[in-house]
């Protein structure tokens, strides 16, 4: 018996020391990921003399909204903001109307040619033309440096439609499809009227996989789009955030040392206003990814 | 034996006719198919016809027929250049310091996650590791810029705060480039490259655990016992998959982090492809760049793929 307790406490003398080494690192691990994010926005409220200075740790030091007022009068941001919004939404549609039909009537095991139709898909993800034949067939299909390049060309994502085939084929009981014949239901009207009621879970998944891509997206418009009026967010940040970056740098004076002052300040403001939309659409689409979303993933 | 040979023939015709019978009666289901298939016809194999100019003189005013065959010429001017080696090995390095790097810590992340069992401290660590992946490439650069600023960022600070007054411009240092990229990435992806194996572990039959504790063992051999060995088919999966992405370095991160001091090791073959593709309009040894890395890429896929299948069961295709 006194041997059973002594085995039982170094158990559980065990698993405190686990305990602590778990939170520690826990705790660790989330303050690296928070702090630079944290820092960023303080730094957006400071004065960027008091962050040179090492004087920005934990709130905002001699706070101002400078640097968001400087962003207000760059009117390419703005276009620029438009812009992805469209694109975001729009993409986000044609992504969804192209991507999850096919996601579907790939997961259904009556469908003749079902192997060699997945292979056409599968296939593009391992080859594809590179980047020259494919710039040659955007400037042929007349779409260079339209709107329209930024939108559809390059809606079909086969990852994406793995994962939704996945998801169709393990929660769409084959029962309802058979009762649904029976009963003289076609195809087009049993995806509408009946599958994809029942997919919001892998419409939400998709879909936020593709608004983040759509706002995020940058090489498609730094090969294919030249317009000023055309370009999208994040073309347009790159030019304030990294190729600028020298530019302030020059001259001296109280003139050019305000305008380095006010550019490194809008940096920061330039940050969060680009980043935050798109991180608050995640917590609506979170309770999606429970509903065996991922799985399909992984199985696919 | 003749009437067997007629028998068959009359089977096969039946199931051609009852195959179009099928097709005829799902027609609605390739109507749902016809959007993706014609997209990924006109915009991904297109393209693929596209490839003949690498073996062409291309421009745009002959198009892509009625330019001269050139035959590998392309490939050795690229093959006989000064840059062609260094573009290998700062492809090929940065690809495997990534792959290396980037491998465990998901795995960890959510082994540790999994333990927590504080839930509204799981909440919060969940949602704080997957936000920074929301972030795009070029914010994520730019914040990088600012944070390593040795003058004004929290590197520069913090270097202040231990007394070095005038720290390294890591930025510009061509031997920290490699670093910088992966460790950043490892920064912003581990959270959401984690859900993956928390969804696997999710799937952990409870009454292990209750056995495991039965027989006196603590969390270390819990972990050690179940969990990992749990993982471990769908790590090797996603190796494989990585693996066999080794030439495949994401052009936009490279390129946004190029800067003069560091292009000895950033220039990868992505960056290089752009460069004389779309900015030198060299556009028929551009396409053979491209090609000759596609091709590489997907041999090493196969290569990667039938070696797991000899392993065991995990193949990808």
């Amino acid at each position: 018996m006194a041997s059973l307790g002594s085995i039982k406490r170094q158990v559980t003398w065990n698993d405190l020391i686990f305990n602590i080494i778990l939170y520690g690192i826990s705790i660790v691990i989330l303050l690296i990921v928070i702090y630079p994010l944290y820092f960023i926005i303080i730094a957006s409220f400071s004065n960027p003399t008091e962050v040179a200075n090492g004087k920005v740790w934990f709130v905002p030091s001699q706070f101002t909204v400078d640097g968001y007022k400087e962003i207000m009068r760059h009117s390419e941001l703005w276009t620029g903001y438009r812009n992805t919004i469209v694109y975001t939404v729009l993409g986000t549609v044609i992504g969804l109307a192209v991507n999850i039909p096919a996601a579907y009537a790939l997961s259904r095991r009556d469908l003749v040619g079902r192997k060699l139709i997945t292979f056409y898909f599968i296939f593009t993800m391992f080859f594809n033309g590179g980047l020259i034949p494919t710039y040659f067939t955007i400037r042929d299909f007349g779409l260079y440096d339209t709107f329209w390049v930024m939108v559809l060309p390059f809606s079909v994502a086969v990852y994406h439609i793995i994962i939704a085939r996945t998801f169709f084929d393990s929660s769409l009981p084959q029962g309802i499809l058979d009762a649904a014949q029976i009963d003289g239901c076609g195809n087009l009207r049993f995806f509408f009227q009946i599958a994809l009621p029942l997919s919001k879970a892998v419409l939400a998944v998709i879909a936020l996989y593709t608004a983040v891509s759509q706002w995020n997206a940058y090489f498609n418009a730094l090969v294919y789009i030249r317009n000023e009026d055309l370009k999208p967010l994040q073309l347009v940040i790159r030019n304030i955030l990294i190729t600028n970056q020298a530019m302030a740098g020059t001259g001296d004076g109280l003139a050019a040392q305000e305008a380095r002052r006010l550019s490194e300040l809008m940096k920061y403001a330039v940050i969060i206003i680009s980043t935050v939309p798109i991180m608050c659409v995640y917590p609506f689409v979170q309770k999606y990814f429970s509903q065996g979303v991922m799985i399909g993933a992984i199985k696919g | 034996m003749a009437a067997k040979a007629a028998g068959e023939k009359l089977s096969k015709k039946e199931i051609l006719l009852s195959a179009w019978r099928r097709i005829a009666r799902n027609w609605g289901l390739y109507l749902l198919l016809l959007p993706a298939v014609a997209l990924l016809f006109m915009f991904t194999y297109i393209p693929m016809y596209g490839i003949q100019i690498a073996f062409k003189d291309f421009t745009p005013k002959a198009g892509i027929e009625g330019s001269p065959w050139v035959g590998f010429e392309h490939f050795q001017t690229f093959f006989n250049s000064f840059q062609v080696k260094s573009l290998f090995t700062n492809t090929i390095s940065l690809s495997l310091y990534s792959l290396i790097a980037g491998f465990p810590f998901p795995i960890f992340l959510a082994l540790a996650m999994n333990q927590i069992r504080v839930k509204r401290f799981k909440q919060t660590l969940q949602v704080a590791t997957y936000l920074p992946h929301f972030i795009s490439t070029v914010v994520m650069v730019g914040m990088l810029l600012v944070w390593l600023s040795p003058s004004s960022g929290l590197y520069g600070n913090l270097a202040k705060l231990f007394g070095i007054q005038e720290p390294p411009n890591i930025l510009g240092m061509a031997g920290a480039f490699q670093s910088i990229y992966v460790w950043s990435d490892v920064w912003q992806h581990a959270g959401w490259d984690s859900i993956i194996y928390i969804a696997a572990l999710a799937a952990v039959d409870p009454s292990l655990y209750e056995a495991a504790t039965v027989d006196g063992a603590g969390k270390w051999q819990k972990i050690k016992y179940i969990d990992i060995p749990f993982l471990l088919p769908t790590a090797v999966i996603l190796l494989i998959m990585r693996a066999g992405n080794i030439m495949n370095v994401g052009f936009e991160k490279v390129y946004l982090m190029q800067n003069p001091l560091n292009t000895m090791v950033s220039e990868i073959i992505a960056t290089y492809v752009y460069k004389i593709g779309i900015i030198s309009n060299q556009y028929s040894l551009s396409a053979a760049v491209g090609l000759f890395n596609n091709v590489i890429n997907f041999v090493l896929l196969l290569l990667v793929n039938q070696a797991s299948k000899k392993m065991g069961e995990t193949s990808l295709f």
